[in-house]
């Protein structure tokens, strides 16, 4: 009951196209490990596949034990995996607050019956949502904002704000899609910062998916290099790094001379 | 953070308001036909806003807070009203008021929220527009079922119906009806809803059950839709096929988005502007409030203008429809809800740090 | 034992039955392929369309093909009307919103046509009696002037969008709307001219259903209109010629229907049928999934 992900074998085919190809992963409770490779090399459909958006064609998925294959996406939630987007999918016309506390319904403690005549029970419940989600805003800065639009807010706020919904559901994994999108350079600083934090702080294993190298690099204790839906290295970011099939599949292949 | 003392404090307060005002309505729905204190037209006005706000507020749980298109009200209308039809006239033979008669009504529900689960599978795979034509084919599937049952009398209609809807007791369906849907709303079930509206995907990965939403959307809507048709009946004593057509799911669906969507308090406001403006649209209501004009101005327009009023007065209510999808595509209250309906914790919400001041 | 002159006879049927849905559903599919929309009123506009025929043949003594000329072009006129007013500020409104006011654009026509004319009509005999007889299956010169016309504007419209630079420009549109007009098309035109293409072809429908099934009402465009709307939404909406092949299937399934069974039972079997299509194939016949980047 720690967190431990273990993937094999996973392939996963549209139609004819092969978008992941025999990938396997293990990641030990409280690791922080990276993502990368080229566009289209079938990153985020690794996280599709994790969480449920597609069912893996061939191989199986484990979080501590349970298979994942097969399972629909809130059970999978349920299970402590939570993720955020590449392109960031907030619920916009929510309120920020509300957006983090929608995904508090994992936690839910009551039944519709007693949600209809307003127990103790429910009331005990809803108080502790409210204030559970409060806290995660404070913990990131966005409490000002809680009873803003969503969509109203600066981009940086919004990556944040998904990050908090992702916690919201008290995961033990969490995975992070391009967190770093389209930062600038000291935008990427405070993101290295504060991912750093988040895993510490609550205690999770964190896999994360990113083009800014200086990120993942800078913060990730290990990192799978993905080209084609296969992965082609792995290593210490230091071996990555040197690692020239890495190099190929980004720059292309070395020329004579080079 | 434990404010749940100072919530009590104020929660106790305004518990008895609600309590109160609803008790009032209670009251005041019994005494207006018992005295008489207004003619009968106006209370049957005010029985078919009542019902009319049950159907427009249910239909927004599935249209307006989770987003989907469905067409298909009419239907459930539909079975909730020969439900309890036939039961008040084949089964229980009632020849008046009697404590019968909400069993026939919860049954029509029932019924009808039995077949709201039929519906809400095949949402689970489709999108919105695709669901239009599901509950389209829900809609004409009942009614060529009850037009081929002859113990339903197929087309040529149910009749017989005692008229026991009663304004007292549409007032207590009405407020049913609200409280229900208010509670379902504000809470977690509530905010999963939303969250489908928004982003179902987005909803399923952050560990909302889409499909028990969905599941429950359409069971609670259709059962109240069921229940509105039961009380229909039973007021115009006589029921067809042809009643519940798809020209009544469209005006209950123009009900909803001419309030606004997502909105209780939108439901009311367009329950109750479409039958005013149906009722009040006619030449005798001008006639009448134009009375005191002197004689030949008033000929004139009582001739070229009011006559023609109950032919141009069906095409005002879409044309104010159109209007309002112009200036506010959600509707008149869309999104936004009177603050008696919302709960004090998400009042609170708004007044917390920066807000300042009373919600 | 089942007839072949009888199942040849009812192929007739179907196929007429099914170009008029044809007509329709073709003006369903073109709006929802430039613009995502759902126009709701088109079912209302064919009903314009028969009334503007009966106008012209009955009330001004038109022949047929100044008639229906008449009524293709008043609902052609009538569509983009409706369009610019109604619809065009809408664009960037959330679409169901858009969706509603076509609803809402339908009761209006609906009671408009109602305000003026407050009962069904019958349109009178106004071709010759004509059949012909081929291998015992009867033609009536009615049949084959609907089916051959019905054909000849699907042509038409065929080449005109897949053949001219408007339809290329219609195509274009569909696929996306915002690079579109930076390549100098002009994107506002272009939509109303495929409103009123669209209600055009509706406008014919509503003739020669006028025509075949001579009595009009106000109401008429209602049942006809979803049932169009469905043949387009299971030929694949979007697709052109899958609402063609949709339309000959609803045709089809409804002749076959009312053959067999009671008429109370054609609508429900009618449409239970093409459910289970749609939950087999749930984009259509010719859909496309618009696949979605998670």
């Amino acid at each position: 009951m720690s967190g431990r992900l273990e993937a094999r074998g996973v392939t996963h085919m549209f139609g004819g196209l092969r978008a992941v190809d025999d990938w396997s992963i293990v990641l030990e409770p409280g690791e922080l490990v990276g993502l990368i490779g080229p566009n289209g090399a079938g990153k985020s459909t690794v996280f599709n596949l994790i969480t449920g958006v597609y069912r893996a064609t061939r191989g199986s998925i484990r979080f501590d034990g349970v298979e994942l294959v097969g399972r629909r996406s809130n059970r999978i939630a349920a299970c402590g995996i939570a993720r955020t987007f590449q392109g960031i999918r907030l619920f916009k016309d929510l309120t920020v607050l509300d957006n983090v506390r929608v995904a508090h319904y994992v936690k839910m403690r009551y039944s519709l019956m007693e949600a209809l005549f307003r127990t103790g029970r429910y009331h005990g419940a809803e108080d502790r949502v409210v204030g559970h989600s409060r806290e995660l805003l404070e913990a990131f800065g966005l409490a000002e904002y809680a009873a803003e639009r969503a969509s109203s807010l600066p981009y940086g706020q919004q990556r944040r704000l998904e990050i908090a919904r992702a916690l919201a559901t008290e995961p033990r994994l969490l995975l992070l899609d391009e967190p770093a999108a389209g930062m600038n350079p000291n935008e990427v600083g405070r993101m290295m910062e504060f991912i750093s934090w988040v895993r510490r702080e609550y205690r999770l294993t964190v896999l994360l998916i990113e083009h800014q190298m200086r990120l993942v690099m800078g913060i990730c204790e290990r990192i799978q290099v993905l080209d084609f839906g296969a992965t082609i290295a792995q290593g210490t970011p230091d071996e990555i790094r040197n690692n020239q099939r890495v190099l190929e599949a980004y720059l292309g292949p070395a020329e004579e001379g080079e | 953070m434990r404010a749940i003392q100072d919530l009590l404090g104020r929660r106790m307060p305004r518990r008895m308001f609600l309590l109160a005002i609803v008790a009032a309505g209670l009251a005041l729905s019994w005494a207006i036909p018992h005295g008489n204190w207004v003619n009968k037209y106006i209370q049957m006005i005010l029985v078919f806003i009542g019902i009319n706000i049950i159907l427009a507020s249910s239909l927004n749980l599935v249209n307006g807070y989770m987003g989907e298109f469905s067409v298909g009200h009419a239907g459930f209308m539909a079975v909730g009203a020969y439900m309890s039809s036939v039961l008040t006239l084949k089964v229980f033979h009632l020849t008046g008021p009697s404590a019968l008669f909400p069993v026939a009504i919860l049954a029509g529900g029932l019924a009808a929220g039995l077949c709201g689960l039929l519906v809400a599978f095949p949402s689970f795979r489709t999108r919105g527009d695709y669901l239009a034509i599901v509950t389209l084919a829900f809609l004409m599937i009942v009614k060529s079922v009850i037009e081929n049952i002859p113990y339903l009398e197929g087309a040529s209609g149910l009749v017989g119906m005692k008229r026991l809807t009663t304004l007292p007791w549409v007032y207590f369906w009405m407020v049913l009806t609200l409280w229900t849907l208010r509670n379902f709303i504000y809470s977690t079930y509530g905010r999963g809803i939303l969250a489908i509206r928004e982003d179902e995907l987005a909803a399923d990965i952050m560990g909302v059950d889409t499909r028990r939403v969905k599941v429950l959307v359409f069971v609670v809507s259709s059962f109240f839709a069921g229940v509105a048709g039961g009380l229909y009946a039973h007021y115009l004593q006589f029921i067809s096929p042809r009643s519940f057509d798809i020209l009544k799911s469209t005006d209950i669906i123009l009900m909803v988005y001419l309030g606004g969507i997502a909105s209780l308090g939108g439901s009311i406001l367009g329950a109750t502007l479409y039958q005013v403006l149906m009722e009040v649209l006619r030449p005798g209501t001008f006639n009448q409030a134009f009375s005191w004009l002197p004689d030949p101005a008033f000929q004139w327009l009582s001739d070229r203008v009011f006559s023609h009023l109950d032919v141009w007065r069906m095409m005002i209510l879409p044309l104010l429809l159109i209007l309002v999808m112009l200036f506010r595509p959600r509707g008149i209250m869309g999104l936004r809800e009177l603050p008696i309906f919302v709960p004090l914790r998400d009042i609170q919400e708004r007044r917390k740090p920066g807000r300042g001041g009373e919600p | 034992m089942i007839d072949l002159r009888y199942v040849l006879q009812q192929a007739l049927n179907a196929l007429q039955l099914g170009s008029i849905y044809a007509l329709i559903a073709l003006g369903y599919t073109m709006v929802y392929g430039v613009l995502t929309m759902i126009n709701f009123a088109h079912g209302d506009v064919f009903m314009v369309g028969a009334f503007l025929f009966f106008t012209a043949s009955v009330l001004l003594h038109l022949p047929f093909v100044p008639a229906l000329l008449f009524a293709m072009i008043g609902t052609a006129m009538l569509g983009a009307a409706i369009e610019r007013i109604a619809y065009k500020p809408l664009r960037s409104a959330p679409r169901v919103s858009a969706i509603i006011t076509a609803l809402a654009v339908g009761i209006f026509l609906e009671s408009a046509i109602l305000a003026v004319n407050p009962y069904p009509r019958s349109i009178p005999q106004l071709l010759p009696d004509t059949t012909w007889s081929f291998g015992g299956v009867s033609f009536s010169l009615l049949q084959v002037l609907v089916i051959s016309l019905s054909l000849g504007l699907m042509v038409v419209l065929d080449i005109v969008v897949y053949h001219t630079r408007v339809g290329m420009a219609m195509r274009a549109i569909s696929w996306d709307r915002t690079i579109v007009p930076l390549m100098g098309v002009p994107v506002n035109l272009i939509i109303t001219f495929t409103f009123a293409l669209g209600a055009g072809l509706a406008g014919a429908a509503g003739s020669m259903y006028a025509l075949a099934y001579p009595v009009i009402d106000p109401y008429m465009g209602v049942m006809v209109g979803w049932k169009a709307f469905i043949a387009a939404v299971v030929g694949g909406i979007g697709n052109i010629r899958g609402a063609m092949i949709g339309a000959f299937l609803l045709g089809g399934v409804e002749i076959l229907v009312a053959a067999f069974l009671p008429s109370t039972y054609r609508d429900f079997v009618a449409f239970s049928l093409l459910l289970a299509l749609l939950v087999l194939r749930p984009h259509g016949i010719l859909g496309k999934a618009r696949p979605q980047k998670v």
